[in-house]
């Protein structure tokens, strides 16, 4: 009998932590920040996600007369089942009516057929999965920051563009690494590049030294690392050991963030090479929602962070326009508005969800080129928008249309 | 003690079943009570958050069988669950397969899974027993990892449909598909205890008690314990098959080592070798990874704290703790 009594007790309080509902299409605008608060991308996303989403709601605020505009965020731990429970409450019982961010392309997936299935928004500047946009395209989604493709074609080009065209990729041995290693390729010998051959690393390999070795001796200009987080990091550790980039060779890391600058330091970094659509001290706007940024948080935007801010702003101006917080008349407004604000130029959005906007490639600085904490990048070159992303037609909605 | 039995408890702080009217009638009290708990849950509580504590008791109730009634401590179970809910997944994107179809075929997978390892498995004991089923379980998070057109690798399997169960019942209510799960759940569990107290099940607890003894009676050991192992898997399989149906996902996080832990962490809190005790500690960690997630950062702290706490009042979990007070095995 004691067990009905604990349901009981149970009952009344989870029931009691549910709040009133809300719905598209009235004057409370609630927009969640599922990210990652506590494990591997809470440096690059996590509290600075939620920062830079309140930071667009504060400056909206004078916009938005007649509606009230709340930010909730939610630890989704790196769990998809976490991740997809959270955000399906949220749109059943929350009220809530845009997902931010999301770090992790599965629980990205995850929450972008229920955001479909219950008609409401996600604005994707984290997860980086070509599929986003490909194969398992929503109309209700959009991928603000970058995808995979963008950031291997864009490094791929801009560097044959400068003459560095015999590359040897270090990959991590699984889909993502193999992704990134093909687009980047396929970049390369568009420009008259060629690949020279790969060493496969298994996923957390602790010793790159024979990786590192085939590299050396392959005669490359340049060294790719396709691969992410705790591979990356020692991958770039070790070569610096090794000498790679003081004999003339170019390490180039396929998707690397400022707060992983930060956590290697400049002595290890310097001179490697990366392409990113965001950097905080590239022009005067964005050094000011930099420097801002830095007020609050105590930490420089990251690529992800300031796209979370771009996303919120364009779409809270899409509200103000459009005068409701209904989805389709909203995602209608973004569509037809360019985004131009810190992050993008004229940017906009294709109808497979593809944010278009600027690429850059950029160099790490040396420690005694850079003049403050956060002062890490010299911007090389630019890639417009239209030439950085996939060309349109993976998504199966589309083709379906004629 | 209102009926004079002695119930011994060994140093596990396992009881030993002293079967008798009292105990019966209490067990019967509790399942009515579960099961009217049920009945009743999804009209307080988001009907998606119960389905999903329903799916991880029963990951737990798995784990529990073996661990706790054949004393097996497999670190691998997350080999059968992740298998199951690729299987069913996948059956379900690819293949359109009807939920049930899909749910059986993924059953059917890890079945046949727990068939193979444990014939390896169970040849050793104790910590290489343990092992041997993590390392094997590790060779299916490479396969899975390794394996894109099957898996999806890192992404995994999303967005397909839940479909029409039997072709009838329309699952992509949370409602309908609610009811279907707390059936699945209640069977499994009035299963589970219907294989505790068989005579199989006794035997079972006597290997776990004293091999040599079972033996030395003439028992066929290994077979017993193979049994009790398939048992096991297609259990925690069906958790996984259904969890992804629900969910409508299956990704590599259900192969990682790390759900394993999970289904021994929900047993530990709930209490090792009860028959209740598993579902209490998955419905306190789910509800802690679900209830705490606005907290951010704090909550591994907060769930480490009360792991700390448990460990330390309640040795033998919350349920092991009970049963002790009352002196009636749960």
């Amino acid at each position: 009998m004691k067990k009905i009594g604990h349901f009981l007790a149970a009952s009344i309080i989870f029931s009691a932590m549910s709040p009133v509902q809300g719905h598209a299409g009235d004057t409370e605008v609630k927009l969640g920040v599922l990210t990652d608060m506590s494990g591997i991308f809470s440096d690059a996303n996590g509290k600075g996600s939620l920062v830079a989403a309140q930071m667009a709601v504060d400056d909206m605020a004078g916009q938005l007369a007649g509606f009230s505009v709340h930010v909730v965020s939610a630890d989704h731990q790196n769990k998809p089942d976490i991740g997809a429970g959270i955000a399906r409450k949220w749109f059943d019982e929350d009220g809530i009516d845009v997902v931010l961010d999301i770090p992790v392309s599965p629980i990205a997936l995850a929450v972008q057929s229920i955001a479909e299935e219950k008609d409401k928004i996600v604005l994707l500047s984290s997860a980086g999965s070509s599929d986003i946009t490909g194969k398992a395209c929503s109309k209700n989604t959009i991928q603000w920051t970058y995808n995979t493709f963008a950031l291997s074609n864009v490094a791929g080009r801009a560097m044959v563009e400068r003459g560095e065209k015999a590359w040897f990729f270090i990959t991590t041995d699984y889909a993502f690494g193999h992704a990134l290693e093909r687009d980047a390729t396929a970049a390369i010998e568009a420009g008259g590049g060629k690949s020279l051959g790969h060493a496969l690393n298994p996923i957390a390999t602790p010793d790159f030294s024979s990786y590192l070795l085939s590299a050396q001796a392959s005669g490359a200009n340049v060294i790719a690392l396709a691969s992410s987080g705790g591979d990356m990091q020692s991958a770039v550790k070790q070569a610096a050991e090794f000498g790679i980039q003081a004999g003339g060779q170019k390490l180039l890391g396929l998707l690397f963030d400022v707060t992983d600058i930060k956590a290697l330091g400049l002595d290890v970094t310097k001179g490697m090479l990366l392409a990113t659509p965001f950097y905080w001290d590239r022009d005067d706007e964005s050094r000011a929602f930099g420097q801002r940024f830095m007020k609050i948080h105590g930490r420089a935007p990251t690529m992800h962070q300031a796209g979370v801010y771009s996303a919120t702003l364009h779409y809270l101006k899409s509200v103000a326009a459009a005068g409701t917080d209904e989805t389709q008349a909203v995602l209608e407004k973004m569509r037809e508005t360019p985004v131009n604000d810190m992050f993008a130029r004229n940017g906009t959005i294709r109808e497979d969800g593809q944010m278009i906007h600027d690429f850059y490639l950029v160099e790490v600085k040396s420690p005694s080129e850079s003049k403050g904490e956060w002062d890490y990048y010299k911007v090389l070159s630019t890639v417009p928008g239209e030439q950085a992303f996939q060309p349109l037609g993976s998504c199966p909605r589309l083709a379906n249309k004629g | 003690m209102a009926d004079g039995h002695s119930l011994a408890l060994d140093e596990t702080g396992m009881t030993v079943p002293a079967e008798n009217s009292g105990t019966k009638r209490l067990h019967v009290m509790i399942m009515i009570a579960i099961a009217l708990a049920l009945l009743a849950a999804p009209f307080f509580v988001y009907p998606v958050f119960i389905m999903k504590c329903l799916c991880f008791a029963l990951f737990a109730l798995a784990f529990n069988l073996l661990l706790g009634y054949g004393g097996l401590l497999s670190f691998g179970h997350a080999a059968y669950f992740g298998m199951a809910s690729y299987v069913s997944a996948y059956g379900a994107a690819s293949w359109k397969l009807p939920p049930e179809l899909a749910i059986l075929s993924g059953v059917a997978v890890a079945t046949l899974l727990g068939a193979a390892f444990g014939a390896l498995a169970i040849r050793r004991q104790g910590i290489y027993f343990a092992m041997i089923t993590l390392a094997l379980a590790q060779m299916v998070y490479f396969f899975s990892l390794q394996t894109p057109e099957f898996t999806g690798g890192e992404d995994g399997i999303q967005g397909f449909s839940r479909g029409f169960l039997l072709g009838i019942i329309d699952l992509a209510s949370d409602r309908n598909l609610y009811w279907v799960v707390a059936a699945i759940f209640m069977a499994s569990l009035l299963g589970v205890y219907r294989i505790v107290h068989s005579p199989f099940g006794e035997v079972c607890k006597a290997i776990r008690d004293n091999e040599p003894r079972a033996i030395s009676l003439g028992y066929s050991v290994n077979r017993y314990k193979l049994t009790i192992f398939v048992l096991s898997a297609a259990l925690a399989g069906l958790a996984g098959a259904v969890k992804a149906i629900v969910f409508q996902l299956a990704t590599l996080t259900d192969v990682h080592w790390s759900m394993s832990g999970e289904a021994v962490l929900m047993t530990l809190v709930g209490g090792v070798g009860t028959i209740f005790g598993p579902i209490v500690g998955s419905f306190v960690i789910v509800a802690m990874q679900n209830y705490l997630a606005g907290l951010g950062g704090w909550v591994t702290v907060v769930q480490g704290a009360i792991f700390v706490v448990c460990v330390l009042t309640f040795r033998d979990g919350i349920i092991g703790a009970l049963a002790k007070l009352i002196r009636k095995p749960l």
